[in-house]
């Protein structure tokens, strides 16, 4: 067959400033993709504009700033139907024959509900607290909570606790880190997320890919999660975290197994995960021994018979139509967390096509499944953590009025670490450091800088759902939990308005 | 519960007529602390989870029908099956043995890290399925009868003999073995035409004629047949053709 | 399905929002009185009303039908009357009925009847069956019937209340005709002009009174909560939603009422982290399944049961609330000011602490709980 010609042009230019350039070729060291090439006979820094996947480091990293990435002002006509991301992703699956592959979460322009809700404050009639003087708690304990409080007394007498409470899992802010495996990142991405997880009290997510030995001493910071490629799962594993997750699917890919590309799958993952080096580690789309909602309960059983009971078990569902349903079942099956993720949620590598049109918005289906829950009586059966895009301390605070108990943050915490969103994770060569298991760029993540600049987003995050609940006159945050009426929408239609369960602003 | 158990000799025998899975697996645990080794579960019927997780190399026998993911994430424990087994048998098990008298049921094996089953009789669909090895770390599954469709599907790694003792014709039964199969390998005593995609079939050498007699023995021992009725057929082997089946698929 | 709030809260606002002036007294040894000195007290306290709403609840008034259930009903439409008798009729056993005896006409006052009933099947040794017949009779009352409204359903008490200021809503209901041992009031300042007579306070479910001071942040989660255990929040009221959390707490799910008040006003997580292991247990557990009904916000509440009355701030004290002693008196009121005028020299008078249930309780013995108030040991 003949070699087929690619009519595809580079998304991105490099323009090098002459007058800046000294040639000292940190960005020839820096780029992993090999877009800069110095050329010693000219001594000149060349640039291979195919290549580049406008990630930033050359330009964060040019001691002179000598650098600028611009959009290939060589574009195609505009036409608001036939994009230039259509059209490129046409021809290059021409030229292919493959499914486009891709990184991160859906970068579609569907409404993100977050803008449309508006909170409220305090004037008058109840006043607002000063955080920075006066104590607002924010403390959340996921888990299964008791229908009531059974209390042993006689007047006069000794009171007592009968009723022993479900095991729970303590946050000092309503915000975990969200699953990325070992083999996804590397393992001082996972340094980093344990470490700013336990000094910060909240908890660090393995994602399937298992658990190297060096973390287990922050085990009572740690969700170990069971996905379906069951990598890693043993009993020693499920009992180095403080909770277990089956993960059932994910936002970014609802119905779609995992998929670590082989270049990614070096011999500690291999070792991990008990697969040949370099393969694909494959997670199938379902789990083999769920393929029904009593199968759920089966593994859940299974889990806590094999924790003993002590930790709770927590079930991630992608968003879907009829979220609703299922995650009644999932409180049914004994689990004692719901995560939602919704349609927004990132992942290392999934086929674009699935990435950009399954599933639904994290805002609705939080909405919806939170009234269920209550409508059956048996929110207080389950913690409901919500994840998928959230990007701000105000998407937390929006998403709690919404139901959720807590958010779990995967992409904003890569963005603390030098995450730019460049969306090529699958190809194991992260300029940042992050999603790449090469040993030589990984060291790009210095685990006490990546740790420390976690644990800074974390407490600014927390200040600001203080400030916020101060001014809805709150000093705990389980007073914000489903109370939508702090919530009001702007330029949402009647039925989303009903989903949402919220009034339009000014009513 | 402490009804249900009483010692003989140096053996613990519990009657699970009235106990859930929960209480069950709480003797178990508290036999093994005690420093029982012997164990036998009479009465068994539909229990699940029977010996999660633990880690011990209690020697466990079980007559009736345990329920499903019996031995789920086990490590070390010899569990015996007097009598069939059902979905689930040694899911994610990490290190033991689980020997079946009777048939297994669906996914035996799902996701095994270590140690061996040996199914005298038939198992059912997707057995083997995504089991794993690394190293010297290599698990078993050793099926007497046939299997179900599947067989071996996403398998990484370790090891299945599959050894159609009471097939009639020399042919399996079975489509999409080894599908998305990229490690370890599946012996057959006997043919098959079908098989999944990104598998081969091949001729046996001697290095795994000698895995192939290693665990046929173990199998006539355990069950009682006689080697030179096991092994008087030729075998041949399922390997992924790559440990990468879905390098291909995508594109950037 | 009627829509009480409708009536309620004509605006369709998220819920009523009120403030308004709180006053209680009790003779802890059970001597009847009429409400001469609250409505005096009440009349000091003028500046923190408007007039659009008052109420009281006198406790030991009808010694003459001491075991039935006594309910005050407001009828604001023709047939109303008729449907409610007859429901009435059907499912209790009606001992006694009259028309509210009332003073001077006061505009838009509504037609009030008053009906001493009994469960028509009495259950001698569970009195919760009883009181779960009247609860049940009371919602259907409230939910079903068109303009019907029963705002009291208590034994050996009754609420009294309307559309106007306190000292015309006691002239209205003549209350200077009845004694009781306890008698507890609200004075009120909607921010909306409902107009609507069974708005104003106290809001009271079987003997459980509440008059209210302030307004619930979290009444949205709180009413969430409790509209899982079957609760429908129909006036939109704060108080509303303190009655129901009580009656949950305390006559469902059998929390003594002091540590109940520890869920609506609950110790901070750092004071719950240095208790004893035991504490500790406690207080993080009923913290981490009633949750939803801690009352965030300003309030100060004035509680009243047969034989008690208790008084609660919330738990950073954003609303007033004063306590004092006179020999067998026990008062609380939103102001010392109040007190005095009606007892210048008192044994003692202090401001309650946030958070801190204050019980009064009536003994045979002159015993009264004073601080300590939970009996947490």
């Amino acid at each position: 067959m003949k070699r087929i010609k690619t009519y595809l042009q580079p998304e991105y230019v490099i323009e090098r400033l002459k007058d800046r350039c000294n040639k000292c070729k940190i960005c020839v060291r820096e780029c992993t993709y090999n877009v800069h090439i110095y050329n010693p006979k000219r001594d000149e820094i060349l640039s291979r504009d195919e290549y580049c996947v406008n990630c930033q480091r050359c330009v964060v990293f040019c001691p002179t700033k000598a650098i600028r990435v611009r959009k290939n002002p060589n574009t195609y006509r505009e036409n608001y139907h036939w994009t230039e991301e259509v059209i490129r992703s046409i021809k290059q699956q021409a030229e292919t024959g493959r499914i486009l592959l891709t990184g991160m979460g859906c970068d579609k322009p569907h409404l993100t509900y977050w803008d449309r809700l508006l909170l409220n404050a305090s004037q008058v009639t109840n006043p607002s607290i000063d955080p920075l003087r006066e104590p607002i708690e924010i403390r959340t304990y996921l888990g299964k909570k008791s229908e009531h409080v059974n209390i042993n007394y006689k007047d006069g007498g000794d009171i007592s606790l009968e009723t022993e409470l479900a095991p729970q899992l303590r946050l000092e802010t309503p915000i975990l880190f969200a699953a990325m495996s070992f083999g996804a990142v590397n393992l001082n991405v996972h340094r980093a997320l344990a470490r700013a997880a336990a000094e910060y009290g909240t908890y660090f997510n393995t994602g399937e890919g298992g658990l190297h030995p060096s973390l287990y001493k922050y085990s009572d910071h740690i969700i170990i999660q069971v996905a379906s490629g069951r990598f890693g799962v043993n009993a020693e594993y499920l009992n180095k975290g403080a909770a277990i997750e089956i993960k059932i699917g994910q936002g970014a890919k609802p119905g779609i197994g995992g998929h670590l590309p082989g270049e990614k799958v070096r011999e500690e993952i291999a070792k991990l995960r008990m697969i040949p080096v370099g393969t694909d580690a494959l997670s199938p789309a379902p789990h083999h021994d769920i393929y029904s909602i009593e199968d759920l309960k089966q593994l859940v059983h299974a889990l806590k018979e094999a924790t003993d009971y002590t930790k709770p078990v927590a079930v991630k569902i992608a968003a879907v139509h009829n979220s609703a349903a299922i995650a009644s079942g999932i409180v049914r099956a004994d689990a004692d967390i719901i995560v939602l993720d919704g349609v927004r949620g990132s992942t290392g590598a999934a086929p674009k096509v699935i990435r950009d049109n399954v599933g639904i918005p994290i805002e609705l289906a939080l909405a919806s499944v939170d009234k269920r829950l209550r409508d059956e009586g048996i929110r207080n059966e389950v913690s409901i953590i919500v994840s998928g895009g959230i990007r701000s301390s105000a998407d937390v605070v929006k998403a709690i009025a919404l139901g959720a108990d807590a958010v779990y943050i995967g992409t904003a915490a890569l963005v603390a670490m030098g995450c730019t969103l460049c969306q090529r994770c699958y190809t194991g060569r992260c300029p940042w450091g992050i999603a790449t298991t090469d040993p030589e760029i990984s060291k790009r993540i210095d685990p006490d800088v990546a740790s420390a600049r976690l644990k800074n987003l974390l407490q600014a995050w927390s200040m600001e759902i203080k400030e916020i609940l101060g001014g809805m006159g709150m000093n705990a945050i389980e007073s914000l939990r489903g109370n939508r009426l702090q919530l009001r929408a702007v330029g949402l239609n009647d039925a989303e308005l009903k989903v949402l369960g919220v009034k339009a602003a000014g009513e | 519960m402490l009804r249900s158990v009483k010692l003989e000799g140096d053996t613990a025998i519990i009657n699970a007529e009235y106990l859930d899975h929960k209480s069950m697996n709480r003797i178990l645990k508290s036999m093994d602390s005690e420093g029982i080794r012997r164990v036998k579960i009479k009465n068994v019927y539909g229990i699940r989870y029977i010996g999660a997780g633990m880690k011990s190399n209690m020697d466990i026998e079980i007559y009736g029908t345990p329920g499903n993911d019996l031995g789920i994430f086990m490590d070390g424990l010899r569990i015996t099956v007097h009598g069939n087994v059902q979905d689930g048998c040694g899911n994610t098990m990490n290190s033991g043995e689980i020997i079946v008298h009777g048939h297994g049921g669906d996914i035996v094996g799902y996701s095994m890290r270590g140690g061996a089953i040996y199914v005298r009789g038939d198992v059912g669909y997707r057995a083997g399925i995504h089991m794993k090895g690394y190293g010297d770390r290599n698990p078993v599954l050793v099926i007497g009868g046939e299997a179900r469709d599947f067989l071996g599907e996403y398998m990484a790694g370790g090891i299945i003999l599959i050894l159609g003792l009471n097939m009639k014709k020399r042919m399996f039964n079975m489509r999409f073995v080894g599908s998305g199969m990229h490690g370890g390998v599946i012996y057959l005593r006997g043919r098959i035409d079908r098989l999944g995609e990104g598998v081969e079939a091949a001729e046996v050498n001697e290095e795994d004629m000698k895995i192939i007699g290693r665990l046929a023995e173990k199998f006539c021992r355990y069950f009682n047949y006689e080697m030179d009725e096991v092994m008087d057929q030729e075998f041949m082997k399922v390997i992924p053709l790559s440990h990468r089946p879905y390098g291909g698929l995508y594109t950037r | 399905m009627r829509d009480l709030s409708r009536i309620s809260n004509p605006y369709r606002d998220d819920k009523v929002i009120d403030s308004c002036s709180l006053f209680g007294v009790i003779d802890l040894e059970g001597r009847r009185f009429p409400p001469k000195a609250p409505i005096k007290a009440m009349d000091i306290m003028s500046e923190r009303v408007n007039g659009l709403g008052a109420g009281f609840a006198g406790y030991g008034i009808y010694p003459e039908y001491r075991d039935a259930y006594a309910l005050h009903v407001m009828f604001m439409g023709r047939d109303a009357k008729g449907r409610t008798e007859e429901f009435l009729k059907k499912n209790l056993r009606v001992l006694m009925a009259e028309e509210m005896p009332t003073g001077k006409e006061m505009r838009d006052a509504p037609l009030i009847w008053r009906y001493f009933v009994e469960p028509k099947i009495v259950n001698d040794k569970c009195s919760e069956d009883s009181d779960n017949q009247i609860v049940e009779c009371v919602m259907k009352v409230n939910n079903g019937i068109e303009g019907a409204y029963i705002f009291s359903s208590g034994k050996d008490m009754g609420v009294f209340k309307g559309v106007g200021y306190p000292s015309e809503i006691a002239e209205y209901f003549c209350l200077d005709e009845y004694e009781g041992y306890m008698w507890i009031c609200h004075g009120r300042f909607p921010t909306n002009t409902p107009g609507w007579w069974g708005g104003a306070h106290p809001f009271n479910i079987l003997d459980w009174s509440v008059a209210h001071n302030g307004e619930l942040s979290s009444y949205g989660t709180n009413r969430n909560f409790l509209e899982m255990y079957g609760y429908r929040c129909t006036m939109q009221t704060d108080t509303e939603v303190i009655a129901y959390a009580l009656d949950l707490l305390v006559r469902r799910h059998k929390i003594p009422i002091g540590l109940a008040a520890k869920i609506l006003a609950p110790p901070f997580w750092n004071e719950i982290d240095s208790m004893d292991s035991k504490e500790r247990t406690l207080y993080a557990t009923l913290r981490q399944v009633y949750g939803g009904l801690l009352m965030n916000g300003p309030f100060s509440i004035i509680i009243a049961r047969s034989g008690e009355m208790m008084g609660l701030a919330d738990r950073i004290k954003l609303r007033p609330l004063t306590a004092a002693i006179k020999d067998n008196l026990l008062y609380l009121s939103s102001e010392e000011a109040a007190v005095r005028s009606v007892s210048p020299s008192l044994d003692r008078v202090w401001n309650l602490r946030g958070g801190e249930l204050l019980i009064g309780r009536l003994r045979s013995v002159k015993t009264l709980e004073i601080p300590p108030v939970v009996g947490l040991h």
